[in-house]
Formats: C-alpha cells, structure tokens, sequence
C-alpha cells in the first residue's frame, strides 16, 4: 500500500469511530442531559454498561449470570448449526450430483423450505418440550435449509468446461464430484454456512423467547416482563456481538479454505 | 508433407445437427479427413462454421448424428484422456495453483508422486512458466493461462492433442508470442495436433495441413498442405501468396452461402 492510501484508510478508521461515539454521545445526550425518555423505558448508556458489568456475576432477576446466559445460547445454536451444516451440505451436494436423489428429495424439501423455521416453534414445543432438544432443533431447521439450498446451486453451478476437463483426463464420476464440483462449489457453501449461522442466531433468540428458562433470548424477554429496559438493551448488545464473533469465525475459516478466489 | 505418417484419426461421414425449439439445425455435414502421426493440423473456417463442434466430436465430449470418429482403430464415444483437449478460455481450475492444475490430469489417474511431480515440472519449464508454480490462476494474465492450459494438457501424456481456439481471446501481440512459443514447444515436444481457428495468419503460421470449412452447414471445402520450412515469416512471399489464396476461396464460399441464406429466408417468407 503506498502512503497516500495507508493515510486515506486510516482517515476511513477515524471517520467510523466517530461515527460510533456520536451514536453513543447521542444516546447519553436524550437519556441522562435532555430527560427526554423515563429511565424505565430508556436508559442511559453509562447505565446499560453498569447492568451489563454487575450482570456478569449476580444471578437476579432471571436466575442466571451473563456468561450462563451466553453459553446456553451458545451451546444450542452451535448444536443446532452443526447438525444442519453436516446434513444440510451433504444432502445438498447429492441432490444436485444425483438425479434420483434430486427427484426424491426435491418435492418434500421445497415444500419444507417455506415453512419458516419460527412456525415450528409451537410443534417443537408440544412434540420436544422446551429443553435443549426442541431449541436445538429449531435452530437445526433454520440452519439446515440454506445449506442444503446453497450447495445445491454451487454444484449446480459448475462450469461445463470444468466437469469436460475432468472428462477428458480420464476423472470417473465419483473422482469429477470431489475434484472438480465440490472444489468449484466451495464459495457457494460457505455462503450457505454464513448464512446459516446467521438465521439461526436468529431462530435460536426467537424459541428462547417463546418457549426456555434460560439463554439470551429468554433474558431480554424477563426483562420486558419485569420492565428492565437495561437488562434488554444488555442482552441485545450481547446478542449482537456473539453474533458478529460467530460470523468472523466462518470468515476466517473461508479465508483459509477457498483458494485463488477472484 | 507426412502423408506418409501413420494413421491416428479417422472421421468418416461426420455430421452433426443440433435440435431447437426452432427446429433443427446442421451445423456440421459429411466430413470425411485423415489425421496423421505427428502432424500439426489446423481446421480453419469462418465465424460460427462448426469448428468447435467438431473439435468436441474428436473429444468424445459431444456425440455425432452421423458417422464416425475413430482414433487408433477404436470407435471415439467419450472422452479418454489420450485425448487432451485446450479449451478457449476459464477452463483452469481457479482453486488450484499453477503446479496442482497441469498434475491434474495424472492425479486424477493416481499416477505415482515422483513421476507427477517430474513432469509437471518438465512441462511448466517447456511453456515457460518457471517461478510460477505456486501461483492461482487468478494472478496470471491471459496468456499466461492459456500456457497453462497447454502444460496441462501435454501433461497428461496424451496421444492426440486437440486445441480450441486457444489465442481467440489473446490481444494481438500475445497472440503472436503464444504461436511462437506454442511452435517451439511442439518442435519440442512432438505430438499430433488438432488446432482450431479462425485466424488465417494463426493457421499458415502454426499448420502443416489446413482444412478449410465452409460456412452453416460446414463442410470440407479445400485441403491446404503447408510445407514451408519452420520457423516461418509472416511476410514471406510464399506466406503471402497462400495467405491471399486461402481468403479469397474464404471469401467466394462465404458470399454463395450469403446468397444461398438470403434465398433461404426469401423462401420462408
């Protein structure tokens, strides 16, 4: 990078971070200077962060710390995410290499695909109750589908001229799927994975706050019961960081995997 | 001229149409031509005349609606990898490296390391492409993947080498580099070529026979054999002269199929 971008980028920097904390100096300007909004409904920023710093170790008023919280989110949608990803990739890939697989499968799975994964809550809930597994699977759903659907296009969508060189060196079919299309279809399925993990970060939330007694979900809906504004603001920023930590993960790992990308 | 060489491909009767929803379509008509034993041979016809179609029929890629293909006495009906085909453009694999794409063809035939590893060597060195071993496709320009392409090709060993079109999307100086460089590597490296084109300097420079095709429904329409000595002058008199020839016969072909088009259209009406 020459000087003159390495200063501009930097100016870039500079100009977001402001950005930022004219977001937060707004926020404390209505809240704590103006008194616009009551504190129950609005509270200030210095008084989400002190929420958020003594929720970390006290228990009340939803009966588990911030890190409990956090790891039994974590824990369901991970459990979630990665049965979806080791179904959903695999059976995608087979419906579009194998005909007669695509024939069997195609009809009963875009029917499935319409139904929102949020829509299975109530049937979950009676079929699962609202432990670990009825969340889990939820999130599995909502994992589930976009993997299935990406890689599905990504194997689809291998060159011709690709599968033709594999042809003509002689690759049998197997050989073409796992040298030639799979390869090719690479960027396509960590689409689907990011996009994955991203609704079901979503869905995961949604059954916690329907249907759980603990996780992040269930503690932004206690707070809106017990009118906490603090505790719901706490737990959206958490929810949004986790989010963000999970998403730069799939990045970091696509960045290794998917090669010569242009 | 080696009418002498000995026989590696064999078409007889060739032809192709294609079926559409407007009907079908002949793109390729009655072809019947000799390839020999270490021969270069460019097919050379106008625009949309089949050439491509064919060169896929040679493959095995694409099958015939009449006639056959035969290369060393078997009937061709899919592709082997005896047959190594150059493609236009994109055809590298873009998540490979340069060294992973020309070893493909004997990795995917399981051939042993030491030995892939030694030819894929030999031929990056032979296009000219040493320090790139490790590079993606992406990084490359044109040129250079089409040397790839080459490498690759040559790579898998193969018996018959048939190029399609090439340098088509090359600009005019690199074009001219890619027909030396493609020249010495096949004084080099002897193998029967098959070479696709469109280009009439391409073809006199690079051939030792030319086929000329007419335009829709291609067919044979001359055989040039060129034996000018290598490496060849694009100004040379010789050069010159069947240069002009070959367009002119170009030229007459094209305006009667123009008049036999516009018939055809006239009569639909």
């Amino acid at each position: 990078m020459t000087k003159q971008k390495k200063l501009f980028a930097f100016r870039m920097k500079i100009i977001s971070i402001c950005a930022l904390f004219g977001f937060f100096l707004f926020w404390y300007l209505v809240t704590d200077v103006w008194k616009l909004a009551p504190e129950t409904l609005l509270p200030s920023p210095l008084k989400a962060l002190e929420t958020g710093i003594t929720k970390w170790s006290v228990k009340k008023p939803d009966g588990s710390t911030l890190p409990q919280h956090i790891f039994a989110s974590l824990r369901v949608s991970l459990l979630g995410f990665c049965f979806g990803a080791v179904i959903g990739v695999p059976l995608g890939i087979m419906m579009a290499w194998w005909e007669k697989a695509d024939m069997c499968l195609k009809p009963v799975f875009d029917f499935v695909r319409t139904i929102p994964p949020i829509a299975w809550i109530p049937i979950m809930i009676i079929l699962l109750g609202i432990g670990v597994v009825a969340k889990a699977s939820i999130v599995f759903l909502s994992a589930f589908i976009p993997c299935v659907v990406n890689s599905y296009t990504g194997i689809k969508s291998t060159k011709k001229v690709h599968i033709w060189v594999g042809q003509t060196f002689g690759a049998s079919k197997t050989r073409l799927l796992f040298k030639v299309a799979i390869p090719s279809a690479l960027p396509y399925i960590f689409t689907g994975l990011k996009v994955s993990l991203n609704s079901s970060w979503g869905s995961l939330v949604a059954a916690e706050m329907l249907g759980s007694d603990s996780g992040l979900g269930y503690m932004i809906q206690l707070g809106r019961l017990l009118c906490r504004a603090d505790l719901i603001i706490v737990g959206m920023v958490v929810i949004g960081i986790m989010g963000t930590i999970l998403s730069a993960i799939l990045d970091f790992m696509e960045m290794k995997l998917v090669k010569g990308a242009v | 001229m080696e009418q002498s060489g000995k026989l590696k491909m064999k078409c007889q009767n060739l032809s192709k149409t294609f079926r559409t929803p407007n009907g079908s379509f002949e793109v390729l008509k009655d072809l019947t031509f000799d390839v020999r034993e270490n021969e270069f041979l460019v097919i050379f016809g106008p625009g949309q005349c089949g050439k491509t179609t064919l060169l896929y029929m040679l493959a095995g890629l694409e099958g015939c609606t009449a006639g056959t293909v035969e290369h060393n006495g078997q009937l061709v009906e899919e592709p082997h990898h005896s047959r190594a085909v150059v493609y236009q453009t994109m055809a590298l694999f873009p998540w490979m490296t340069v060294k992973r794409n020309v070893g493909f063809s004997q990795k995917v035939r399981k051939v042993d390391k030491q030995k892939r590893e030694q030819d894929t060597q030999k031929f990056i060195d032979l296009v000219g492409l040493t320090g790139f071993e490790n590079s993606y496709p992406v990084q490359l320009s044109g040129g250079m993947k089409q040397r790839v392409g080459i490498a690759r090709a040559y790579c898998g060993d193969p018996d018959v080498l048939l190029m399609d079109e090439p340098f088509g999307h090359l600009d005019a100086q690199t074009r001219y580099m890619m027909q030396e460089s493609l020249e010495n590597i096949w004084e080099n490296e002897k193998r029967t070529v098959v070479f696709v084109t469109n280009n009439i300097e391409e073809a006199l420079y690079l051939a030792d026979r030319i086929i000329l095709l007419t335009d829709c429904p291609g067919q044979i329409c001359k055989e040039y054999t060129i034996d000018m000595p290598r490496p060849r002058s694009l100004v040379d008199p010789e050069f010159l002269r069947l240069r002009k020839e070959i367009t002119q016969q170009m030229n007459a072909n094209e305006s009667n199929s123009l008049s036999a088009g516009n018939r055809a259209e006239m009569e639909q009406k």
